[in-house]
């Protein structure tokens, strides 16, 4: 085995949410949307450069679409291509969507037979991951939620409220109603609860095309608020993660949360 | 918008009907493209504690499936202003696309657009945004009601021409 490859699953034990290496993103056709039934075609990848797709499709297994009542709605034209997944989501209410992939699970190590092995998947099949006899059992906590969102019409509130699971934003600007030159005011919530002194990344979309990749980084405040500013119009991807022992899962040592979001910021 | 259509049913601050006039000359400049489309258009007056009145706004009334409302997002300013939180078509605002040319929009103080303003600074804001083509916004402040004659002149580069806007007390 190359080095190479084991570095690569040296990572992928240290940071278990496989796509970490890379960027992933939901990315709407549109996001302000004027009519009374509209369509967006959204694409879900992973990938280096913003918003390109030139490495994974993302999963879609984990989607969930809320419409402006608070009600799913049923993603439609599901496809996983090599590099992207798209899907159609119809708008027939009034109001904002909210397009997440989110989900949580466990992934950890043991020793068996003298070798280390990885394991994978949801809590409640903890047991029969790990096998008889194994030993140094580590277990890791995982949540990750990557969002975007679309307003046909007025913006509304109902589907852009905290979900209060795992790491998101709050949004005290609304996601749809972003301007070059303003500032917009977020919060970092885990599990509802305010995240004080996370860095928070803000990359403006494009950078294919520029040598820098004009990253800005804040640092989330004593309400797990910040500020983010936004040079020109374009699409934005947003990334915070934490790390911490606050474990819900016995004997799980660490907690690990991610979240992301594309949020789409319009010409003054 | 609200605010304003609101106050218009406001005796108080009602104006009474005298000569109080606005009139608004806008030019629609021909462009040398394949593929032309008239501009969508909106015109509002903004005040200064955020309240906002339509004058105008032209677009495809007449599109089947009222598809002509799915563009009116891309007045953007409009949009984000009052369009997004008004129901078209509104009476005495929309109206149909216009072709390159003058085109000309008379109120006075009887209109109910002018009749919700109340005393005060205001900006007048005009905005065209093109299928296929580009968006423009231009706007210049003026006094409401005018107690002399006022003459604001916009000067458009690409979608827009000369705007000229005449406030008559």
């Amino acid at each position: 085995m190359t080095f190479r490859k084991w570095a690569a699953i040296g990572l992928a034990l240290l940071l278990p949410t496989a796509a970490s290496a890379h960027r992933t993103w939901l990315l709407p056709s549109s996001t302000v949307l004027s009519g009374d039934d509209m369509w967006v075609s959204v694409d879900a990848a992973a990938s280096n450069e913003l918003f390109y797709f030139d490495h994974n499709a993302m999963g879609l297994e984990d989607l969930a679409v809320t419409a402006p009542d608070g009600s799913s709605v049923e993603a439609q034209h599901q496809n996983k291509g090599r590099y992207r997944s798209t899907f159609d989501v119809q708008l027939t209410q009034q109001g904002t969507y909210k397009l997440s992939i989110d989900g949580g699970g466990l992934a950890g190590t043991y020793m068996l037979n003298g070798e280390r092995k990885r394991w994978r998947g949801p809590a409640s099949e903890m047991a029969s991951l790990i096998p008889q006899g194994a030993t140094d059992v580590e277990i890791m906590e995982n949540y990750r939620r990557i969002d975007t969102f679309v307003t046909l019409g007025a913006p509304s509130e109902t589907a852009i409220a905290p979900s209060k699971k795992g790491l998101e934003f709050a949004y005290d600007t609304h996601p749809n109603d972003l301007f070059a030159g303003e500032t917009a005011k977020f919060r970092l919530l885990m599990n509802g609860k305010p995240m004080p002194g996370v860095e928070v990344s803000i990359i403006p979309g494009g950078n294919r095309y520029r040598d820098e990749l004009n990253e800005v980084k804040v640092v989330t405040g004593k309400d797990g608020g910040f500020e983010a500013t936004w040079p020109e119009p374009g699409m934005y991807w947003l990334n915070a993660e934490i790390r911490d022992e606050k474990t819900s899962v016995k004997n799980a040592k660490t907690r690990r949360a991610s979240y992301t979001v594309t949020l789409e910021v319009l010409p003054q | 918008m609200r605010l304003l259509m609101s106050a218009a049913f406001s005796t108080a601050l009602t104006f009474p009907a005298c000569a109080q006039e606005m009139l608004v000359t806008v030019e629609i400049p021909r462009l040398e493209v394949a593929e032309y489309h008239a501009p969508y258009l909106a015109m509002w007056v903004e005040g200064q504690d955020g309240e906002a009145a339509s004058l105008a706004v032209w677009y495809d009334v007449e599109l089947r499936n009222e598809e002509g409302e799915t563009w009116l997002k891309d007045l953007r300013q409009w949009w984000r202003k009052i369009g997004r939180e008004t129901e078209m078509p509104v009476d005495g605002v929309s109206g149909p696309t216009r072709p390159p040319g003058k085109h000309e929009l008379g109120l006075d103080a009887s209109d109910p657009q002018m009749k919700a303003l109340s005393e005060g600074a205001y900006e007048f804001v005009i905005e065209a945004a093109r299928e296929v083509g580009g968006r423009e916004i231009l706007r210049a402040p003026f006094k409401w009601p005018a107690s002399a004659e006022q003459k604001l002149e916009l000067k458009g580069e690409r979608e827009l021409g000369l705007v000229t806007v005449v406030l008559k007390p």
